[in-house]
C-alpha cells in the first residue's frame, strides 16, 4: 500500500518545521565544532523514545496515525539528520581521522541514549491497564 | 520579501521536499525489503549521506554558491535523513531480542556514512573536472 496523501502532507509539513527548528539551533550551514548538531539529534531522539511510548498502543495518549506521522516522520525526522553528521565527521576528518571517528562514536552513542532515557522517562506515565486515561 | 523571510522560506520548502522524498523512498524500501532490518530509514540516510558529500563538494568548489549550498544541505538533505527513527528502530529491535539486527543497523550507519560523503566528495571534484 502506497503513503496516503494526508500522510505524506503530514510529514512535509512537519519536515518544514523539523528543519527550521534544526536551522535556528544548529546553524543552517555546517559550523564547527558542532555541538548544535549533538545536540539537535540528541534532543530528537529523546523526543522520539518518550512520544513513541506515550502513543503505543496501551499507552497514555491515543493519537491518529496522521499525527503520530506528522511528529514522528514529519517533526522530529526533519529536526534530525545524518547527512549533516556524515559531512561533519568528513569535515572533522580532513584534520584528523580521529576526530571524524571520535565525532561519529559520540554521535552515536548520545543518540541511543537519548532514546532510550526518552522511553525510560515516558514508561512511569503509562495508561494502568483497566484504568482511566 | 524580507531577508527573515528570503532566507526561512527556502529551507521550509527544502525541508518539505527532503521530508516527502524520505517518507516515499523509505516507504518503498520498507515494502521491498524482508523485514529484518528497516532497509528504509538505511537507505534514505546511506544516499543522502552520498548525496550530502557531493553538495560539500560542489560547496568547497565554489560550484555550488553558498546560499544554494544551505538550501541542499540544511534544508532538502537535512530533513531527508534522519536519526530519530534510526535511534527508535534501533532500540526497538533491540527490545525485541534482536540484538544483532540492531547492531548491524546501527553499525551500517556509524561505519558507511562517512565513508560515502567522502565518496561524494570526490564524485564533486569528478564531475567539475
Amino acid at each position: 500500500m502506497a503513503e496516503r496523501p494526508a500522510v505524506l502532507a503530514a510529514i512535509a509539513v512537519g519536515s518544514a518545521l523539523g528543519g527550521l527548528a534544526r536551522a535556528l539551533l544548529a546553524g543552517a550551514a555546517p559550523t564547527a565544532p558542532p555541538w548544535g548538531l549533538l545536540l539537535v539529534n540528541a534532543l530528537g531522539s529523546l523526543a522520539i523514545g518518550a512520544y513513541h511510548e506515550l502513543t503505543r498502543p496501551g499507552g497514555r495518549f491515543d493519537h491518529p496515525p496522521v499525527l503520530r506521522h506528522f511528529v514522528m516522520g514529519g517533526l522530529l525526522g526533519g529536526f534530525t539528520s545524518f547527512s549533516l553528521v556524515s559531512i561533519e565527521a568528513l569535515r572533522l576528518a580532513g584534520g584528523g581521522a580521529a576526530a571524524g571517528v571520535l565525532f561519529l562514536l559520540a554521535s552515536t552513542a548520545s543518540w541511543l541514549a537519548a532514546a532510550a532515557l526518552g522511553l525510560r522517562l515516558a514508561r512511569p506515565l503509562r495508561r494502568p491497564p483497566g484504568g482511566r486515561g | 520579501m524580507s531577508g527573515l523571510a528570503a532566507e526561512t522560506l527556502p529551507l521550509a520548502v527544502g525541508g518539505a521536499l527532503g521530508g516527502l522524498a524520505r517518507a516515499l523512498l523509505s516507504g518503498w524500501v520498507t515494502r521491498l525489503g524482508d523485514g529484518v532490518l528497516p532497509w528504509g530509514t538505511l537507505a534514505v540516510n546511506l544516499s543522502g549521506a552520498l548525496l550530502a558529500g557531493l553538495g560539500l563538494g560542489l560547496a568547497e568548489r565554489g560550484t555550488l554558491p553558498p546560499q544554494g549550498a544551505a538550501v541542499l544541505l540544511g534544508g532538502v538533505l537535512g530533513a531527508y535523513t534522519t536519526v530519530s527513527s534510526l535511534a527508535l528502530q534501533t532500540l526497538t529491535l533491540a527490545e525485541s531480542g534482536r540484538r544483532r539486527a540492531a547492531l548491524g543497523f546501527l553499525l551500517a550507519h556509524a561505519g558507511l556514512g562517512l565513508p560515502l560523503a567522502a565518496v561524494g566528495q570526490r564524485l564533486a571534484e569528478l564531475l567539475d573536472g
